[in-house]
Order: C-alpha cells, then sequence, then structure tokens
C-alpha cells in the first residue's frame, strides 16, 4: 500500500493556499515569546533544541573516541585527551542528552495533550526547570572548555576527590544544577498526572506513555536528589580537602559508589521506561490494536522503577562488599528482568492478528525490541555474579549499557519524534528517507557495539587508550566497530536533515495522520496554545480504535472534543468544518 | 517554588473565578490540589537529599563512633537545645498562621503569627550563628589547613581526621538545614506582605498552607539532627 | 564439573585457571538464553508482521485485550530460568570469592600505574607476578592512591583493589604461560599502561626462580618495621606489656571491651595500627594509649608487619620470622635487604607521588612515558629467572 495512504497529508501546493490556523508556533512571535514562553510546548522545542545541540557534541566524542581505538597504540591523541574524550562523550550523554531526551521533549509536549489538559500543573516551574537545565548544561560545557574532566562519567573517588587535575568541581557542579531539572520536571509530571486529567480520563484510560513517564518520575523526585548531594560532597571535598571520601584522612570512597550508583542505576530506567512508553504507543497504533495486557504492562513499569532502586549493588559485585550483598542484589537484578519481559512479549502478543504497517515509526520500534532483548539478556550476564566478576568494567559492560541507552532509548526517542513530529510541527517528514535512515541506523548500531561484546569476553578492559598488539583479533573487532560507528553517525544526521527540511518544505499534516487514539491526535496539528478548543471528556478506553474515517476526521481543534451528539460517545464531525486531513477523497 | 506558580494570576477565561486561579486550571479545588501535592512530592525529594547526608552520618558514626562521641560532646548542646524549644514555638505559630488564614481571621492576626514564625526563625540562625562563630574561634571549621582543635580538646587518642569526619558533617548538615531556614524566611517575606494586603481568605490560603507544610519539614528534620549531632556525646557518656 | 571443565567457546581468553571452565559454562548457558530468546522472539515478530501486515489502509482488526493465563506464563516462566542463572553464577561466585585458608601468601599493592608484589618468601616484584601451577595462590591487595582492580581474563578473576583497606581474591592457575594482568578500574592518565603479567611457571621452576631471588621474608622484613617503630616495648610476648601480646593472635577470634569479639584478620590489625581506638581488647584501658600510625607507615610497610604478625604461631617467641612463611613453598630467603626501594625507582613508569607538589600534573609526557616502557621489552618474556621488579610490560608499541 503506498505511503500516503497510510499517512495522508495535503500537498504542499494545496495548502500554500490555505489559511493556517492559529496554534501555539503562530500565536507569538520573537525571542521573547520563546524564552519567556509558559506553553509545555514551546518549551519542549527548547529542550528539543538543547538536547539536540548537546547530542551533537557528544556524538562528535564518540567519534574521536573510535577512530583512536582503530589502531591498538594510542597514536591519535594522548592518553590524558583520551581520558577526557570519553569522561565528556559520558557525561554528555547521560546528564545532558539520554536523561532529558524523551521526558524533557516528549514527555513535556505530550504529557497535558494526552491527558486532555491545557498545561502542565506549574508552567513556570517547567520554564525554571528548563533555565536550570541550561546553566547546569553551559556550567558543564564551560568546564570542558577549560580543559575538561578525566575521571569518567562515574567520578569514582577518590582518583576525583584528591587525584585528578581537572575542572571536576565545575562539571560537578553543572551535573548538579541540572539535577534539580530533573526533579522539578519530575515533580510536574507527577503533579499533572494525578490532578489535571481530563472528565473520563481515569487512570486505567491512560496511554502507557503516560505511565511509563509517571514511573520516571517517581525516580526523578526519589534518585536525583541523592545524585546532587553526592556531587555536592565531591565538590566539597575537593575545594575543602577534608577527607569525606579520602581513606587516608578515613573517608570511605566505596561509600560514594554506593550513593552514586543508588541514583544511577534507576537513571538507566529514567532513559528506558520513557522509551517503552513511547514503544507501547507505536505499537499499538501501527497494528492498530489495544496493547496486550494494558495492565500488566502498566504496572510493570512502576515494578521497574521501584525494583530499580534496589539493585544498586550489581554494580559494585567485585568492589569488595560482602558476599552476601552480591548475592541478594544479583537476585533482585534478576527480579528487575521479569517487568521487562513482560512488556516484550505483551508488545509480541499485541502485532498477533493486528493490522501491521511499517511507517518509519514502526520500524524504530522494531529495532527497538530486537536490540531490547539483547540488551535485556546481556544485563542477565552482568547480573549472575560469578560471571561478572570476569565481564566488570570490560568492553562487555560497554556494548551492554549501549544496547539499552542507544537501542533502547535512542531508538524510542528517534521513533517518538517520527511519530508525534507531524503533531509538533504540523508537518510531515519524508517518509522515504525515514525509512532508509531508520534501517541505516539499526545496521550501524549492530555493527558498532556487536563486536563489544567479543571483546569484553575476551577480557578488553573498558576506557583503554591503548591495548595489546599481540592480540590481532581485538584490533579487528575494533575497526568493525569503529566502521559501524561512522555508519551509525550517518543514520543520525539523516534525520537530522530531513526534519529541518521538512519544518519548511515538509507536506502539512492532518491532525491524526496514523490515525492514533490517543487525546493528542484528537486537536489540530499543531495544536492550539490551550491544547484543546474545550476539555475533552473522555469516554472511550485506552487504544480503542474506532474506523479509520472517523478516526482522521478530526479538524481543527472543534471537533473530536466537542460531541456534536453529547449521547454519542463516539460522535462524527461534520466534514465541512474540516480544514485539515483532506486526503479522504 | 510550587507556591508562586499556584499563585500566579493570568487573564483567566473563568470570568466568574476566583482572581488567583491559574488559567490552566478548571477550579480552585483543582488548583490548590495540585499545590498541596506538588509540595509533598517537594518535600519526599528534600527527604533523599537529606538522606544522602544522613548515610554518611550513619556510616561514619559506625565506623568512628569515639571520635563521633567525643566531637559530639564538644557542641554545645544547651545552645542546641534552646534552638530546639525556639524551632517548635516557631512550628506552632505557623500552623496557628495557617489556622488564621483557613478561617479568615483578619490579616493582623495572620500577620502576627507569620511575623513571630520569621522572628523565631531569625533567632534560630543568630545562635546558629553564634555556634558558627565558636567553632570557628576553635580552628573546628573542617576546612584543610584551618581545622586544627587545641592539642588538648580532644583526648590525644582520637586521630584528629576522625574528629574532622565529625565535623565536616555537622557542617553540612546543619548548614544545609541554615539554608533551608534562610530559604524559608525569604519566602515567607512576600507571603507577608500578600497577607498585608488581605491575599488570604478561606477560600484562598494555599500559599500559607503550603509554606507551612515546608516550615513544619525543616523543623522536623532539626528535631532529627538535635539528638544525633548534640546529644550523642551523652550518649556515650561523654559530655560536659 | 569436570565436564565443564572442558567447555569451549568462541571469543574467549586462554582458560588458565580452575574457575575458567565453569565460567565459560555459565557464559555458554547464557548465550544460547540469549540466542533462543531473540531468534524465538524477533522470528515470531517478523512472522507477525508480514503474516498480519496492512492490506487495507481502512481496516482495524478485532481488540485483544488480554490473558491472564499467558501473562502469569511469560512471568513466571522466565522468573525460573533468571533462578537457573542466579543460582548457578552464585555458586561460582562463593567460589570466587570464598578465600582458601591454606594458599600461598602474596601481597598486592597498587599504585599509579603499577603493580607491586610481595611474595611471602620476601620476593618482590613489578608488573610482573611468578606462580607455580597447580597451587593455590590467595592475593591480600591494597593500593597506595586510587582505587584499581586486578583482572586477569585468563582465570576469569576480578577484584577491585581500594585503598584504605585489604580487599582479597584467590586463583590456581592450571596451565603454566604468560597471561596478561590488567587494571579494570579507570585509575588516571595512564590506566591502559597499567598492564601487567602473570607468569605461572612449572613448580619446579617456580622453586629455582625463588632461590635466585634474595631478600628477606616478608615476615622478616615485618620484624624489622616492628622492631624499629618500637612496638616491642609494649607489646611483648610474656603478656607483661601495656598492649595486648601479638603471638598466637592471628586469625583468632578476640574479645573486645564492648562485649563483642573479632577475628584478627589482615583488616582487623590493619585498622587497629592506624587507628587503635576502633576496636579495643577486653582487659585494656579506652581510650587505648596506643598512637595512630596513620601516614606513618606505607602500604608494604603494614602488610609486612601483619606478615610478621602472622609468622608468630602460638609459641613463637617473635624472634624469627623465617617459619612463618605460610604456605608457600619453603622459605629460601636470604639475607640482602634494602634494594627494593631502588628497584621500584628504576621502573620508568613511576609517577612521581601524585600527591606531592607539582607531582599531580599529568599533562603532556603520558604517551610517552607509555611508549617508553613499551620500548622496553615487547617479546614474550617467559624466562623464568627471577626478574625482580624490573620487568615493564605495558602494551607493546610499534
Amino acid at each position: 500500500m503506498s505511503t500516503a495512504a497510510v499517512t495522508p497529508g495535503t500537498r504542499v501546493g494545496e495548502s500554500r493556499a490555505r489559511h493556517p490556523h492559529v496554534n501555539y508556533l503562530n500565536a507569538d512571535y520573537g525571542i521573547k515569546s520563546w524564552l519567556l514562553t509558559l506553553d509545555h510546548k514551546r518549551i519542549a522545542l527548547l529542550y528539543l533544541a538543547s538536547i539536540s545541540f548537546f547530542f551533537l557534541l557528544g556524538g562528535a566524542y564518540a567519534v574521536a573516541i573510535r577512530v583512536e581505538l582503530l589502531t591498538p597504540a594510542g597514536d591519535l591523541v594522548q592518553s590524558q585527551t583520551y581520558n577526557k574524550l570519553f569522561t565528556h562523550h559520558g557525561i554528555l550523554m547521560v546528564f545532558f542528552f539520554l536523561i532529558p531526551s524523551i521526558p524533557a521533549v516528549l514527555g513535556n509536549f505530550l504529557i497535558p495533550l494526552m491527558i486532555g489538559a491545557k498545561d502542565l500543573a506549574f508552567p513556570r516551574l517547567n520554564l525554571l526547570s528548563w533555565y536550570i537545565y541550561m546553566v547546569g548544561g553551559v556550567m558543564t560545557f564551560w568546564a570542558l572548555l577549560l580543559g575538561g574532566v578525566d575521571t569518567g562519567w562515574t567520578f569514582y573517588t577518590p582518583f576525583s576527590s584528591t587525584f585528578s587535575n581537572t575542572y571536576v568541581v565545575m562539571a560537578g557542579l553543572g551535573i548538579f544544577i541540572n539535577g534539580f531539572s530533573s526533579i522539578l520536571t519530575g515533580l510536574n509530571f507527577i503533579v499533572t498526572i494525578h490532578t489535571m486529567r481530563a472528565p473520563g480520563m481515569t487512570w486505567f484510560r491512560l496511554p502507557l506513555f503516560i505511565w511509563s513517564h509517571y514511573a520516571t518520575s517517581l525516580i526523578f523526585i526519589l534518585g536525583t536528589p541523592v545524585i546532587a548531594i553526592t556531587v555536592l560532597l565531591l565538590a566539597l571535598e575537593r575545594l575543602a580537602r577534608i577527607g569525606i571520601f579520602d581513606p587516608a584522612l578515613g573517608g570511605d570512597p566505596v561509600l560514594f559508589q554506593h550513593l552514586f550508583w543508588f541514583y544511577s542505576h534507576p537513571a538507566v530506567y529514567i532513559m528506558i521506561l520513557p522509551s517503552m512508553g513511547v514503544i507501547s504507543e507505536l505499537v499499538a497504533t501501527f497494528s492498530r490494536k489495544p496493547i496486550f495486557g494494558y495492565s500488566f504492562v502498566a504496572f510493570s513499569s512502576i515494578a521497574i522503577a521501584v525494583f530499580g532502586f534496589l539493585v544498586w549493588g550489581h554494580h559494585m559485585f567485585v568492589s569488595g562488599q560482602s558476599v552476601y550483598a552480591g548475592l541478594v542484589f544479583s537476585l533482585l537484578s534478576f527480579a528487575v528482568a521479569i517487568p521487562s519481559a513482560v512488556k516484550v512479549f505483551n508488545w509480541t502478543a499485541t502485532f498477533y492478528r493486528g493490522s501491521i504497517s511499517y511507517d518509519t515509526p514502526m520500524l524504530y520500534a522494531f529495532a527497538f525490541i530486537g536490540l531490547f532483548i539483547i540488551g535485556g539478556m546481556t544485563g542477565l550476564f552482568l547480573a549472575a555474579t560469578g560471571l561478572d566478576v570476569h565481564l566488570h568494567d570490560t568492553y562487555f559492560v560497554v556494548a551492554h549499557f549501549h544496547y539499552i541507552m542507544v537501542g533502547g532509548a535512542v531508538m524510542g526517542y528517534l521513533g517518538g519524534m517520527h511519530f508525534w513530529w507531524p503533531k509538533i510541527t504540523g508537518r510531515m517528514y519524508p517518509e522515504g528517507w525515514g525509512r532508509f535512515s531508520a534501517l541505516v541506523v539499526f545496521v550501524g548500531f549492530n555493527l558498532t557495539f556487536f563486536p563489544q561484546f567479543l571483546l569484553g569476553y575476551m577480557g578488553m578492559p573498558r576506557r583503554y587508550h591503548a591495548y595489546p598488539l599481540d592480540q590481532p583479533i581485538w584490533q579487528v573487532l575494533h575497526v568493525m566497530s569503529s566502521a559501524g560507528a561512522s555508519i551509525l553517525a550517518v543514520g543520525f544526521i539523516i534525520p537530522a536533515i530531513y526534519f529541518v527540511w521538512s519544518m519548511r518544505y515538509g507536506r502539512f499534516a492532518p491532525a491524526n495522520p496514523w490515525p492514533g487514539t490517543g487525546l493528542e491526535w484528537r486537536t489540530t496539528s499543531p495544536p492550539p496554545t490551550e491544547n484543546f478548543r474545550k476539555t475533552p471528556v473522555v469516554t472511550w478506553e485506552a487504544y480503542e480504535f474506532r474506523p479509520v474515517e472517523e478516526m482522521r476526521i478530526v479538524g481543527p481543534g472543534e471537533t473530536a472534543d466537542q460531541p456534536a451528539d453529547p449521547g454519542h460517545p463516539r460522535n462524527r464531525v461534520a466534514p465541512e468544518t474540516l480544514e485539515h486531513g483532506k486526503d479522504k477523497e | 517554588m510550587a507556591t508562586s506558580d499556584t499563585m500566579h494570576t493570568t487573564h483567566a477565561p473563568h470570568s466568574s473565578a476566583h482572581t488567583a486561579l491559574a488559567h490552566h486550571f478548571d477550579n480552585m479545588e483543582q488548583q490548590r490540589e495540585a499545590g498541596t501535592l506538588g509540595m509533598w512530592v517537594f518535600l519526599v525529594q528534600e527527604v533523599m537529599f537529606f538522606g544522602g547526608l544522613f548515610l554518611a552520618y550513619l556510616v561514619y558514626r559506625t565506623k568512628y563512633p569515639m571520635a563521633f562521641a567525643a566531637a559530639s560532646s564538644h557542641l554545645n548542646w544547651k545552645l542546641g537545645a534552646f534552638n530546639t524549644v525556639v524551632l517548635i514555638c516557631s512550628s506552632l505559630t505557623m500552623a496557628l498562621a495557617v489556622w488564621a488564614a483557613q478561617i479568615g481571621r483578619e490579616r493582623r492576626t495572620q500577620l502576627l503569627f507569620m511575623g513571630l514564625t520569621a522572628l523565631l526563625g531569625t533567632v534560630f540562625l543568630v545562635v546558629k550563628a553564634i555556634e558558627y562563630t565558636d567553632k570557628w574561634h576553635d580552628r573546628l571549621f573542617p576546612v584543610r589547613g584551618w581545622f586544627a582543635p587545641a592539642p588538648d580538646a580532644f583526648p590525644h587518642t582520637i586521630a584528629v581526621e576522625n574528629i574532622q569526619m565529625f565535623y565536616w558533617i555537622y557542617f553540612a548538615m546543619t548548614g544545609l538545614h541554615a539554608l533551608h531556614m534562610i530559604i524559608g524566611i525569604a519566602i515567607l517575606l512576600p507571603i507577608m506582605w500578600k497577607a498585608w494586603r488581605g491575599a488570604y481568605s478561606p477560600e484562598y490560603y494555599a500559599p500559607v498552607e503550603l509554606f507551612g507544610l515546608y516550615w513544619h519539614f525543616v523543623d522536623i528534620v532539626w528535631i532529627f539532627l538535635f539528638p544525633l549531632l548534640y546529644l550523642l556525646g551523652a550518649h556515650f557518656g561523654g559530655g560536659h | 564439573m569436570q565436564l565443564l571443565q572442558q567447555v569451549w567457546v568462541p571469543f574467549a581468553p586462554e582458560q588458565a585457571s580452575s574457575f575458567a571452565g565453569e565460567v565459560d559454562a555459565l557464559y555458554l548457558y547464557l548465550v544460547l538464553l540469549t540466542l533462543f530468546f531473540s531468534v524465538a522472539i524477533s522470528a515470531l515478530i517478523i512472522y507477525f508482521a508480514i503474516r498480519y501486515r496492512r492490506r487495507n489502509a481502512m481496516e482495524v482488526p478485532r481488540p485483544v485485550h488480554g490473558s491472564m493465563i499467558l501473562e502469569s506464563a511469560w512471568s513466571i516462566i522466565p522468573l525460573l530460568i533468571a533462578m537457573t542463572i542466579f543460582a548457578w553464577s552464585a555458586s561460582v561466585y562463593f567460589k570466587l570469592y570464598r578465600i582458601p585458608n591454606e594458599a600461598m601468601e602474596i601481597y598486592v599493592v597498587g599504585k599509579q600505574w603499577m603493580w607491586k608484589f610481595q611474595h611471602a618468601e620476601g620476593q618482590r616484584e613489578i608488573n610482573e607476578l611468578h606462580v607455580p601451577v597447580g597451587a593455590r595462590v590467595k592475593l591480600t591487595m591494597t593500593t597506595e592512591d586510587v582505587i584499581h582492580s586486578f583482572y586477569v581474563p585468563a582465570f576469569r578473576i576480578k577484584a577491585d583493589v581500594v585503598p584504605g583497606r585489604y580487599t582479597q581474591t584467590w586463583f590456581e592457575a592450571t596451565k603454566p604461560g604468560r597471561y596478561y594482568l590488567f587494571c579494570a578500574e579507570y585509575c588516571g592518565t595512564n590506566h591502559s599502561g597499567m598492564i601487567g603479567w602473570v607468569v605461572v611457571m612449572e613448580p619446579t621452576e617456580y622453586q629455582q626462580w625463588l632461590s635466585g631471588g634474595a631478600t628477606d621474608s616478608a615476615a622478616s622484613q615485618g620484624q624489622k618495621v616492628f622492631q624499629e617503630r618500637g612496638c616491642a616495648s609494649c607489646h611483648q610476648d610474656d603478656k607483661q606489656g601495656r598492649g595486648p601480646t601479638l603471638a598466637g593472635l592471628f586469625g583468632k577470634p578476640q574479645p573486645l571491651d564492648t562485649g563483642e569479639s573479632v577475628v584478627a584478620d589482615e583488616a582487623y590489625i590493619r585498622e587497629s595500627i592506624l587507628n587503635s581506638q576502633a576496636k579495643i581488647v577486653a582487659g585494656f584501658a579506652r581510650p587505648s594509649i596506643m598512637p595512630t600510625y596513620q601516614g606513618q607507615l606505607s602500604e608494604e610497610q603494614i602488610l609486612q608487619l601483619i606478615a610478621y604478625i602472622r609468622s608468630l604461631g602460638d609459641n613463637a617467641e617473635g624472634s624469627s620470622g623465617a617459619g612463618g612463611a605460610t604456605g608457600g613453598a619453603g622459605g629460601g630467603a636470604t639475607t640482602t635487604t634494602g634494594t627494593a626501594p631502588d628497584v621500584q625507582r628504576s621502573n620508568p613508569l613511576a609517577p612521581t607521588d601524585p600527591r606531592g607538589a607539582g607531582g599531580r600534573s599529568t599533562t603532556g609526557g603520558a604517551g610517552t612515558q607509555q611508549q617508553g616502557a613499551g620500548g622496553a621489552s615487547s617479546t614474550g618474556r617467559t624466562r623464568p629467572t627471577p626478574e625482580r621488579g624490573s620487568s615493564q610490560n605495558p602494551p607493546p608499541e610499534e
């Protein structure tokens, strides 16, 4: 079937003639209208611009790392420089891209839309979060410009507190400040989901995207303050030299690891849970079926968030912690695998007897599921205590968490960006290019990171600037990985180009191009500033698909959320009121 | 921060609604609910924030019980106890301020209780400053180079590093607590100004109520800090 | 278990310890599970995606909401499988970290960016550790600066080396050869240069190597420290001293004045030396009159003191440390001391004290340091001669 049938929209020529409706993008103009906006949708776009910048920067560091590792000898950069490269890559990607990515961009944009609210509960707080993020980001970026940090993104003491001679304090304070952005965003989401739902939007009618963001917000609230105080103590230790983590002064360096991982392990779920939420939306929409086992998928998000706080010690199996503590952490880590597995099985079951289309977002969803299985299963290798002793701090770990963070979180992010791009900008991205780049990303990703599993089991430690020459197979695998990285880079650059292109030249998007069932599809693309002209009243279950022609008939704001016949929940809207969605003919 | 959002007023489409109703809320009920939940979530976050320090305290107190006992008994528990009483009184006056706003007492009453709260908070901070000054003069402020207690201040058998370990935790915890007090008073002042303008009524007193929650939380943190830091020495049979 | 030793997996390092086969077998089990699940689920998804592809843009399939039976099945079955992995891996983990009592004692001190070893017999080595095949070797490890991690892929063992405390691990090498020793915990500028070798030798060769090295035993080196520091003035053997007598102390439970009791192991002795107030033996004054030795003894000296205390058997007079070489392959120690520090200096990798003034600048020269070292010896050196301390084997460079 043709793309146009699935992703309908008006042609450019037609649309030029059309009078554009007032929406959040054209409601106001000027730089001030953006920098002082309280509209969650505009704030989401502010985040989008800033995290894209940090992603680009972090990606550039990754490229430099991969080039260095082409040869065993450390011949491109000095070891000190190399250490800064992977530190900067990690700090930027984890704290300034992955953690804010889906929540701050898609979550910010979609949560009020999906629950039928006019905005998040605390719009000023939302804007403040973005400013805090920027202050933290600029501060960290400035630290990198001044000379950088060489501690690894994990900042292990006492190296970071006593020995490193780089800009640890400034980068750390940047991360500290950035943490409050996460906390306030999580607070805003929790309160919004609790108190701002539209009439009829019960908890079990919420899209699974909302459930996963609720779980994520719990982690923001409970975990982020701990990393904040930890980084603060690290800075204090460096400034005052009082031995908080310095064994020479009676301190305990391993305490830092406990505090650090108490946040940073749940932080992994901050990255993956929102992505899982996106995938649930994609799987349902592009199979046109409700998610199989909705409540299991919903509660598995909460279970992951809760169990996620009990497993931090699996990062420390070889740190000298008690063997029994190791066993408990191992057991709990296996327990957290179950809700993840439940999600995968339920998505798979959703495909059964679905109506499956291969639009770009769905390709990313397929990629996510496949890569997440590998990423999750290799997590079991690392949760297995006896095996982790060998694998800990090798490339196996590097490969594993990239399968989760890139194969999982970034795939979900890209899938979600394609899925909601029509809603965000009112324009379609070019579908052919979208599918092509999804394929490139998938191939490039696997070529980059699969060899690293093998390298890891062969014993290549991570964070090595140079590696032994008498292991020729190591170099072969590294070259494969670097080749894959270049393909992956191309795969990321293509969408960046066509997304920007489509903002001006893309076809106009109808209100509900796929069509999807969520409330966000029952308002115009792009939505008006107040999201819905009238507060919607929800009378249908989550992912309740109606006949396609009915779902497409969602015009500029007036329609879907305003029943023509209030007694009939599935009211249809008079077609003549519609400006968009011309494709039906 | 949550309070400022619930307070902000815009040209709401709900012409009949209270002027304090923000545009994106349907009604005052929803707005109040959001504000209250927001503050509670914020306080949960605060618990975790202090939690990191409490964990550090627990670890090092277990590791160096003698040093902690000796260092603790060097604190002025009388000033600490005085401050505890001051804070409990301030919680009482704050509760009365919320009550006054809630049942619509005249603004002078509201202001009186709020003013007392701010005053008691200030008293606490002044006493804290006196304590800090003493510690500074005794060279117990934990910065490498400055920390140098008098030779006979502590038993010579206890490593000075471990005394210092207690003092950084003491300064970090009480310092963070004092910072919360300062922020609290800074937030209370504009609330008092609005109370003076007669902004609060039984229909709308959310900022006062939410601030009250925050103030009680800060008070409770101190209730934990006082015995853990000041009375520890006595627990080990030390004390002056 | 014999069967498990035979398991071969592709892309695995050599199997050179008693654990290697077991770890590989566990790995193989997990690889097969992963293959099974990823292939099965992917195949199912591909099948569904083709079988149920959208044939008509307007079609909306009948909704299916879920199945309690399926949900239970795919929660419980993975849980059971996970538990098998847990149980198996836990049994391996126990073997890895349950340190045998009877084993060769080797002390390891990590330092940016090198490994220092001391055998019970007194030999010291840098970046190269010689051990006999088939013997249990127990490593007691600490570091002078940051956290390192002792990682020998061929043995499938790894243990962090943490400042201020002892961590232990052990292995039994099964195959003679030279195996990489990596630092696996990022430790600063030249982390990737902190590579050493474990040289596994036939027992007879090892004996030869041992006898070639000429030093005091670790215990008698410790005895010297003990006397220089005047420890003996309080810790007398006749129970008349102001401190507890140390003879027969090691490994025994000590009653404390709190009523608890603590086993006098390496960690306890270290703590008592550095922080004498922490745990006071019953019957002695609190606070203890023993001064703290924090910062006054090097990690190696503390380890030697421990070796000395360990050597004091129940009836030892404390006069000779030679008898204390525990579980090792005999003494063979002659007396030439005092060379070791110079040997360390000769190490081209050894930086200046990282905390020393100016010494912390690690920029520049790092790469060249490594290259200089690499130039020294890049070919595998199998000569089992007692190369104390001098051999440097960072990653070879071209």
